[in-house]
């Protein structure tokens, strides 16, 4: 039989050995993100490793960097909560005074970037200091104990949102925090998700290869956050593509009339026109992405506020140009 | 596996990391974390049946350790001494070709 060859590079730029919870799905993509990365530093200036990260504090750092060891293999700095693009940017700007090539990688978490490192992220962008943010989602503060972050989804639980009586758990809409960075106008804007590596592979690549500012934000498990089983961590998010939760797109230069979307799979039927994608008919119900997880399971009680999930998902769908029907589960 | 990849990185973080210290507490070796063995925490350890595999590198794709490797005719090898037990990989596997086992001493 012939060799056959991984998609991916075989170079490793996170070591084993790291202090992530079993069937992490944000180790998983820092894996597959710093791999894509050096891949499309090879292309373009012929060096895999031209390459740094800044890395807010957050789950990833937390794991990853235990005094006295590390699990980076490429050049890193840690840097506060709040700042991890204002770093990202100095890092970039003294690269450029040196004159040595490559790009900068920037990653923050959900609060770090959605919250506490709004500004920093926005002033990164605005600059146009040639860094890819990417945002890892899980969806909470998990590293603290799993608090609500303004990117945590309608419904949901988290120990300061609690479920009961009088409340639903999470009751405001997910920030899209993408969205805000494709309003900057910068070259490229994507979201992904560590279910579909193939497409994520491919948008990290295409963030690294652009002149100027790139912003990926990726969707990624949190086993004890979301209440999953580990080994269903990479399933549930592949059901948030398939049930249409969570929207894969591209935003280059800001042109919201021209978002690309990529085709959710899970038998979804989707109608283009002209090119474009206009409409797509989802046959899975969002029940069942949200009976995988234990942080949705009271939704099942108050069925209304299912309901209200299902009018945001529609709601977020036509920001992005397509009209799309959920199904609602056969009984 | 016959013997870790890591070996002389291991006995590198050994040697220089005295009683975990180091000169000026500055982390200077790359990857240092290859010293925590992982496998530890394990409770179901992933079975490989080298048959049934069609090399379609799912595996190793989501494997968030990594502890898959690829030997050289491409098919995954499995680092137990890093591997969780998470199952992703016998949960994500299309032809089945790995199953969870319970761990026996």
């Amino acid at each position: 039989m012939a060799v056959r060859k991984p998609p991916i590079t075989t170079r490793e730029y996170w070591a084993p050995g790291h202090a992530a919870c079993a069937g992490c799905g944000c180790a998983a993509s820092l894996k597959l993100a710093t791999k894509a990365f050096s891949e499309a530093m090879e292309e373009k200036y012929g060096d895999p490793n031209a390459f740094a990260v800044a890395q807010a504090t957050g789950c990833m750092e937390v794991v990853s960097a235990v005094f006295p060891y590390t699990a980076w293999k490429a050049p890193w700095i840690h840097v506060a909560f709040e700042n991890a693009g204002a770093v990202a940017s100095g890092v970039e700007a003294a690269w450029k005074k040196l004159g040595r090539k490559g790009k900068i990688l920037a990653i923050g978490g959900d609060g770090g970037t959605a919250d506490i490192g709004m500004q920093a992220l926005s002033g990164m962008l605005e600059r146009w200091h040639n860094v890819v943010y990417l945002m890892y989602d899980n969806e909470a503060y998990m590293n603290t104990g799993i608090q609500r972050s303004s990117s945590t989804p309608y419904g949901a639980w988290t120990t300061t949102s609690p479920p009961g009586k009088y409340s639903i758990g999470e009751d405001k809409p997910k920030k899209w925090v993408a969205l805000i960075a494709a309003a900057h106008r910068i070259p490229y804007v994507a979201t992904a998700s560590v279910a579909n590596p193939y497409d994520y592979i491919r948008k990290m690549k295409k963030a690294a290869k652009v002149d100027g500012p790139a912003f990926v934000q990726v969707q990624c498990t949190c086993v004890p956050g979301w209440r999953v089983p580990p080994e269903k961590s990479i399933e549930v998010t592949r059901l948030a593509i398939e049930t249409g939760v969570w929207p894969l797109f591209e935003i280059e230069n800001g042109d919201f009339h021209n978002i690309k979307i990529q085709p959710p799979g899970g038998g979804a039927k989707v109608t283009r026109e002209g090119g474009k994608i206009v409409a797509i008919e989802f046959k899975k119900p969002i029940e069942e992405y949200l009976k995988l997880q234990g942080r949705f399971k009271h939704l099942f009680k108050q069925p209304e506020a299912i309901d209200v999930m299902r009018e945001q998902i529609k709601a977020m769908w036509k920001v992005l140009g397509v009209e799309v029907t959920l199904p609602k589960p056969e009984e | 596996m016959a013997e870790s990849p890591f070996k002389a990185e291991i006995e590198r973080v050994q040697k220089e990391y005295s009683e975990k210290m180091t000169p000026g507490a500055i982390v200077y070796i790359p990857g240092s974390s290859v010293v925590n063995k992982t496998g530890s925490w394990r409770v179901f350890m992933p079975e490989f049946n080298r048959d049934k595999c069609t090399r379609c590198y799912l595996c190793y794709i989501y494997c968030p350790e990594p502890s898959i490797y690829i030997d050289e005719e491409g098919y995954p090898v499995f680092d137990y001494d890093y591997c969780k037990g998470c199952g992703i990989c016998a949960n994500e596997c299309p032809v089945g070709a790995i199953t969870m086992v319970r761990e026996t001493k």
